[in-house]
C-alpha cells in the first residue's frame, strides 16, 4: 500500500479564497489506491475545506484535482467543468460530521436514492446492494426506520452505507465522530477501521481521533493556518515530526 | 364565551328587523352559488400552486432572467388590487386577441369563470411564492450538500430531496390561502359569475333587500370556511406527527 505508481487522488496547488480571505493555501497531496490518510490539525486550519474541495462542495479558486483519471482544473464555471465535477463526485463518497441523512426517507430509501436517481439502477438491484452495505455497517434491522428514530452512531453508519452504495473509489470523512456522544464514537470508528483494513477502501479522514489515526492510517497530514505543514507515516509523525508546530500539536492531543 | 357572542349577535340580528321569511325564501337560490364558488377556488389554488413554485424557484435562482421575471411577477401582482387584475384579464385580454393569428383568437376571449380562475390563480400564486420560498429555504443546507456529494444534479436535488421536505412547511399556510381564496372568489362575481356573492347581491338589488341577502351570503361563507378550517386542522396534526412512524411490515 502507498507504493502504487499512479495515485488515485492527486491535488496540485489547491487554493481557496473567499473574498479577501484565503482559506486554503496551495495544497499538494497524493493518495494511492487503498491508502488511508488522516488529516489533523486545529479547527479552522483548513482541513474540512480541503476535503470539500475534493468533491467540490467548495470549488477551488486555483489548482487542480484529479480523481481516478478525471482531472479538474480551477477556472470559471462552465458546462465542461460542471460535467467534470459530477464525474468526480461519482467517484467520491462523503460522510459528514452532521450525518445529513435525508430526513423524509427511511434508512433503506436513503441508501437507494442516489443509485436509482443518479445511476438509473433498477430499484430491486439498488435495494439488494443497499442491504449488503447496511448489513456491513450493522444497521440492516433499521431499514424501514426514519433517521429521526436512530441514534447518532446509527445515523452515521447509515450515512457510510449510503455513500458506499454508490461504489466510490475514494471515501471522504469530514470529522465523522465529532457530533457523536462519546459512547457512540467506537461503533463508527469500528466500521471505518473495518472498511480500511478488511475492504481496502481508499480513505481521506479529517478527525481528531489520534488513536484511530495511529492504528489505521498509512499517512498522517498536519494542517496549520490553512496550509499543509507536513505528512508522513504515523510512526514517524508521532514523536518524530520535523516541524515544531506539528510536534506541539501532537504533544497537546496525545 | 361563544354562547355570549351568539346571544349578542341574535340581539343585533333582531335589532335590524330582518325579513327572515325573505331570507329563507331565497336561501336555496343563493346556496346554488356554492358549488361554483368552490370550483373557482379549487381551480384557482390548483393554478396558484405551480405559479408559486415557479415564482419561488425564480426568486432563489441565480439566473438573472428567471430571477428578474419572477421578481417582477411577485412585485407587480402583490402591488395591484385583485379587482383590477380580474377586470384586466376579463376585459383586457380580449383586446389583445386582434393581434393573435385567426384560429388562436378565441383563446383570448374568456368566460367569466375562466378569467376569474386565472385572476385568482395568478394573484394567489404571487403571494404563495413567498410561502414556497420560505418552505424551500427551511430545508437544511446539509440535505443539499449530501445530495450533491452523491452526484445528484440541482434539479434532482430539488425534486427528490428539497421539495418533499419543503411540502411539510408549505401545506399549512397554503390551506390558509385556499380559505382566503374562497372569500376572495366573491370578487369574481363582479364580472358576472353566478357564484355565491353574485347571486346574493343580484337578489338583494332586485328586491331592495341588500342587507338580508348579504347576511345570508356571509353566513354561508363563514360555514364554508369553518368546514375547511376543520379539515386543515386535522391535516396539520397529521403533518406534525411527520416522520415519527412505527416501522411497518416490509411491503416491497
Amino acid at each position: 500500500m502507498g507504493t502504487d505508481a499512479s495515485p488515485i487522488v492527486s491535488l496540485r496547488g489547491v487554493r481557496k479564497v473567499f473574498g479577501e480571505n484565503e482559506v486554503l493555501k496551495g495544497i499538494d497531496l497524493d493518495l494511492a489506491k487503498e491508502e488511508v490518510v488522516v488529516i489533523f490539525g486545529r479547527s479552522g486550519s483548513g482541513k474540512s475545506t480541503l476535503l470539500r474541495c475534493i468533491n467540490f462542495l467548495e470549488e477551488p479558486t486555483a489548482g487542480s484535482v484529479e480523481v481516478d483519471g478525471i482531472r479538474y482544473e480551477a477556472g470559471p464555471a462552465n458546462r465542461a467543468r460542471r460535467k467534470t465535477i459530477r464525474e468526480i463526485r461519482l467517484k467520491t463518497g462523503m460522510v459528514f460530521q452532521e450525518f445529513n441523512l435525508f430526513s423524509h426517507l427511511s434508512v433503506l430509501e436513503n441508501v437507494v436514492e442516489a443509485p436509482t436517481t443518479v445511476k438509473g439502477m433498477p430499484r430491486r438491484e439498488a435495494e439488494e446492494l443497499g442491504m449488503q452495505f447496511l448489513e456491513k455497517v450493522g444497521v440492516a434491522d433499521k431499514r424501514d426506520e426514519h433517521p429521526i428514530r436512530l441514534s447518532g452512531g446509527q445515523k452515521q453508519r447509515v450515512a457510510i452505507a449510503r455513500a458506499l452504495t454508490m461504489r466510490p473509489e475514494v471515501m471522504l470523512f469530514d470529522e465523522p465522530t465529532s457530533a457523536l456522544d462519546p459512547e457512540l464514537i467506537g461503533e463508527v470508528l469500528a466500521v471505518m477501521k473495518d472498511l480500511a483494513l478488511e475492504s481496502g477502501t481508499t480513505m481521506i479522514v479529517v478527525t481528531h481521533e489520534m488513536g484511530f489515526a495511529r492504528e489505521v492510517a498509512n499517512r498522517m497530514a498536519f494542517m496549520h493556518e490553512v496550509a499543509l505543514i507536513e505528512e508522513g507515516p504515523p510512526a514517524e509523525m508521532v514523536g518524530g515530526a520535523k516541524d515544531p508546530r506539528t510536534r506541539r500539536f501532537l504533544e497537546a492531543v496525545l | 364565551m361563544w354562547v355570549l357572542i351568539f346571544i349578542l349577535l341574535a340581539v343585533l340580528f333582531a335589532a335590524f328587523r330582518f325579513n327572515t321569511a325573505f331570507m329563507l325564501e331565497w336561501l336555496p337560490f343563493i346556496l346554488g352559488g356554492v358549488p361554483l364558488t368552490i370550483v373557482i377556488s379549487i381551480l384557482g389554488i390548483l393554478l396558484a400552486v405551480p405559479l408559486a413554485l415557479l415564482g419561488a424557484l425564480g426568486r432563489l435562482s441565480k439566473n438573472p432572467v428567471f430571477n428578474g421575471a419572477s421578481g417582477f411577477y411577485v412585485s407587480f401582482i402583490r402591488g395591484t388590487p385583485l379587482i383590477v387584475q380580474i377586470f384586466f384579464i376579463y376585459l383586457g385580454l380580449p383586446q389583445l386577441a386582434q393581434y393573435a393569428p385567426g384560429p388562436l383568437q378565441n383563446l383570448f376571449i374568456l368566460g367569466t369563470v375562466t378569467s376569474g380562475v386565472l385572476a385568482l390563480g395568478i394573484n394567489y400564486g404571487a403571494y404563495m411564492a413567498e410561502i414556497f420560498r420560505a418552505g424551500i429555504q427551511s430545508v437544511g443546507h446539509g440535505q443539499v450538500e449530501a445530495a450533491q456529494a452523491l452526484g445528484m444534479t440541482r434539479a434532482q436535488t430539488m425534486r427528490r430531496i428539497v421539495l418533499p421536505q419543503a411540502v411539510r412547511v408549505i401545506i399549512p399556510p397554503t390551506g390558509n390561502e385556499f380559505i382566503a381564496m374562497i372569500k376572495d372568489s366573491a370578487l369574481v362575481g363582479i364580472v358576472g359569475t353566478q357564484e355565491l356573492f353574485f347571486r346574493a347581491s343580484k337578489i338583494g338589488r332586485q328586491y331592495f333587500q341588500n342587507l338580508e341577502t348579504l347576511v345570508v351570503a356571509a353566513l354561508i361563507y363563514w360555514l364554508l370556511t369553518s368546514i375547511f378550517f376543520y379539515f386543515q386542522g386535522r391535516l396539520e396534526k397529521r403533518l406534525e406527527k411527520g416522520y415519527v412512524r412505527e416501522s411497518g411490515p416490509h411491503g416491497h
